[in-house]
């Protein structure tokens, strides 16, 4: 299993956009992930404000919802987005990091579940929460 | 009565161009994703200018799945935002001057977004249009579509709901 988690590990970070956006991978293994985001001035969706773009929340919360499908015990190789719904309840506060947790809760041989919650430096209330199915791939 | 002389089509065009590139060129995730819009009248279209960071599977290889959402979004939001503000652009409400400087109207805000991967993102440019299908006072729902060759073969689709201004004006 450690292999595996290591294997997972170093596809998420080799993946380039991953990479673009600051992504740091924290926490992998047994169908949950978690990644973080720094706050960086090109990912700004609102010059008034400063807050992030919804976009650039979608890309980590997907990221992070793939690695945690491919860290579960069950799932034999890589995986893509079937669809994935997105929840904003507020906007992250400008300047800190944004920080992913996904689960992948049911995994058959074809398709994955998965929920994510995001948080900036208050994680009692969550900027945004997903869910979304994933396919199954025999290989990466 | 006689009819008012229509506007010289340079004016109109540099009214509208103008609008058109602060709402955009003010959007610092937008320029960051390469992202830019035609236009034809008020009817938008979005291009994601292919670039090897767009990547997400180096092995087949494939545009990442988080790209293809942002650009469903950013295409929804200035899409929505852009049929929002026309009425206030061209009865010269809004100054495109005044906009280029920053001075922009507030933003809608999305409440939630819901992506449909329906092929891979290939490694080329992608376009995407927006239909804004309810705009109401206080929140609008926003189906947008994306393809890469072929304009019937959709590579992804999203609908989107999202929180207008509070203002009825949009002025903050």
């Amino acid at each position: 299993m450690a292999d595996k988690t290591q294997l997972a590990r170093q596809f998420i970070e080799a993946i380039p956009h991953a990479k673009q956006l600051g992504m740091k991978l924290t926490e992998i293994g047994d169908g949950t992930a978690e990644i973080r985001m720094a706050y960086d001035e090109k990912l700004i969706g609102d010059p008034a404000t400063g807050v992030i773009h919804g976009g650039a929340v979608s890309a980590l919360m997907d990221t992070c919802c793939g690695a945690a499908v491919m860290s579960h015990p069950s799932a034999p190789g890589g995986t893509a987005t079937i669809d994935l719904r997105i929840d904003y309840m507020r906007p992250a506060t400008p300047g800190q990091a944004i920080t992913t947790r996904a689960t992948c809760h049911h995994i058959t041989r074809t398709v994955a579940f998965v929920r994510a919650v995001a948080m900036d430096e208050d994680a009692d209330r969550p900027v945004a929460t997903a869910a979304g199915a994933f396919t199954v791939e025999k290989k990466f | 009565m006689s009819r008012p002389r229509p506007e010289p089509i340079q004016v109109v065009k540099q009214r509208r161009d103008a609008a058109l590139s602060a709402l955009v060129d003010s959007v610092p995730y937008i320029r960051f994703l390469n992202v830019t819009f035609d236009r034809r009248g008020d009817e938008l279209t979005a291009q994601l200018n292919f670039d090897d960071k767009l990547i997400g599977n180096p092995f087949l290889p494939a545009i990442h799945g988080g790209v293809t959402a942002a650009f469903l979004e950013i295409t929804s939001m200035v899409t929505l935002n852009w049929s929002f503000l026309w009425p206030r652009i061209e009865s010269g409400d809004l100054d495109p001057a005044e906009m280029a400087k920053g001075n922009l109207p507030r933003q809608p805000k999305t409440i939630d977004f819901t992506v449909d991967y329906l092929r891979s993102g290939l490694p080329r440019d992608a376009y995407a249009r927006a239909r804004v299908n309810r705009s109401g006072r206080r929140y609008a729902s926003v189906h947008v579509e994306a393809w890469q060759d072929h304009k019937d073969k959709l590579f992804a689709q999203a609908t989107g709901h999202f929180l207008m201004p509070q203002d009825a004006n949009g002025k903050d």
